[in-house]
């Protein structure tokens, strides 16, 4: 470590397009799984916030898969998917995400009072209508914060995947403690900071455009 | 060869219970690092998120310093701390305390702003000094919160430990990363399943604790709300 700066700020510099590269490469591996769970967590919530008998084993089984430690997952899952395979690193991480997302759609879905269930459909709304007109909408502000946790964990997760041989960023990690190169690894650790932080930027202004009311009673409430 | 088979040659082979890689001495390298790891969270959050809680100010920095953190990746601090600082226990306390302690902040910060305020003025209106309404009012009612929090943080850690072999320390990992080093995929399962257990294990122990552990007061509150 003799002599070697902290950061290298020429090879930064030298090395942008690749660091890019990794980085959107990182945010595919991480974000894809958030949005194959929000996929399925939309239906099966809607069957959840119905069927309380269903969702309370479901909701322990994917406590318990939250718990799991990613990398023994990661490791688990190599002799199906392959080693170095995407699948390898996003088949886990979509059950991550479908973790948090389903108890979060569960709960908005849950979250639209009794009466104002009956008055749409005293209105003449069908189920399907006041689903998508009433339900669906006042579960928006509780998928986002979902969304928020899901997607920020999912990145950071990602990252480990590099110990078995796909993991965006995460090489950099490896590449770095392997020739002890601090520059690579601090660029790694911030750029995964920052492409959770635009992501979760990304889905507040997201909040802000689909469910305006949600920001307006959150400000009323404080 | 299938898992079960990988699983009966992990757990028969001979250096597996004795020695520097006995599951034993494994298991208890891990805690050992997901104990300190979580002590040193402890006492950094909790005592903070007292205060803020109790203040009401910092809350909103709270908030952006947990986002910040929750994203930073831990592999990347690990290899970062060994760099810097050598191998050795600062290399994974410095990273697992940075999963531990925001949760933590915030499950302690959430508690003690959740203590209703009727019940707290009705404490200090009964004389109680503000550290007494503190200790004595808002802390047990932030209880369930509180262990909640620390439910997450430590089944994180105990998850989250396993990359500490990595940079060749112990633990649980060991199993994990050397069998990947040397294609000894028996090993890499069991190891990968001593860790799950551990932190199943852990989450079982604070649903008891949350269930039995609490102060009566609580207690009887949460079969109330259960049953309401």
């Amino acid at each position: 470590m003799d002599g070697e700066p902290l950061v290298r700020w020429k090879w930064l510099g030298d090395h942008l397009g690749y660091l890019w590269s990794l980085t959107l490469d990182h945010a595919g591996l991480a974000l894809l799984p958030v949005l194959i769970a929000l996929l399925v967590a939309l239906p099966l919530g809607l069957l959840c916030a119905r069927l309380p008998r269903l969702y309370q084993p479901l909701a322990a089984v994917f406590n318990v898969v939250y718990a799991l430690p990613s990398l023994a997952v990661f490791v688990v899952l190599i002799p199906y998917t392959g080693l170095a395979t995407k699948a390898t690193v996003m088949v886990p991480l979509t059950c991550y995400a479908l973790a948090v997302l389903l108890p979060t759609t569960v709960e908005g879905l849950r979250s639209v009072p009794e009466s104002v269930r009956q008055a749409a459909t005293a209105m003449g709304y069908g189920p399907w209508r006041r689903l998508a007109a009433v339900e669906l909408p006042a579960a928006v502000p509780y998928l986002i914060s979902g969304l928020r946790v899901a997607a920020v964990s999912s990145i950071s997760l990602a990252a480990v995947g590099a110990l078995v041989g796909q993991g965006g960023l995460g090489y950099l990690f490896i590449d770095g403690f392997q020739r002890t190169f601090t520059t690579v690894i601090l660029a790694g650790i911030v750029l995964v900071a920052l492409l959770a932080l635009a992501t979760d930027l990304l889905l507040v202004l997201a909040r802000r455009l689909l469910a305006p009311w949600a920001v307006r009673e959150k400000g009323a409430a404080r | 060869m299938n898992w079960l088979g990988w699983l009966n040659t992990f757990f028969t082979d001979p250096a597996r219970h004795s020695g520097p890689d006995a599951i034993t001495h494994r298991i208890a390298e891990h805690l050992a690092f997901c104990g300190e790891a979580l002590l040193w969270s402890v006492l950094l959050a909790v005592p903070l998120g007292l205060l803020i809680g109790y203040t009401g100010r910092g809350a909103v920095a709270v908030t952006a310093l947990t986002g910040v953190a929750r994203a930073l990746p831990t592999l990347g601090l690990v290899t970062l701390t060994v760099l810097l600082a050598g191998v050795g226990g600062t290399a994974v306390l410095v990273p697992l305390v940075a999963l531990a302690a925001p949760p933590l902040l915030v499950a302690t910060v959430e508690g003690i702003r959740g203590t209703d305020p009727e019940v707290r003025d009705a404490a200090r209106g009964i004389g109680l000094t503000h550290r007494q309404v503190l200790f004595g009012v808002c802390l047990p009612a932030a209880l369930p919160t509180l262990v909640a929090g620390l439910r997450t943080a430590t089944v994180q850690v105990i998850a989250t430990a396993t990359v500490a072999a990595y940079v060749g320390l112990g633990g649980l990992g060991r199993y994990v990363m050397d069998g990947l080093a040397t294609k000894d995929f028996p090993a890499t399962a069991g190891g990968a399943l001593l860790v799950v257990l551990l932190a199943v294990a852990a989450q079982l122990l604070f649903a008891a604790l949350l269930r039995y552990g609490l102060p009566p007061g609580l207690r009887a509150q949460r079969r109330a709300a259960r049953r309401g």
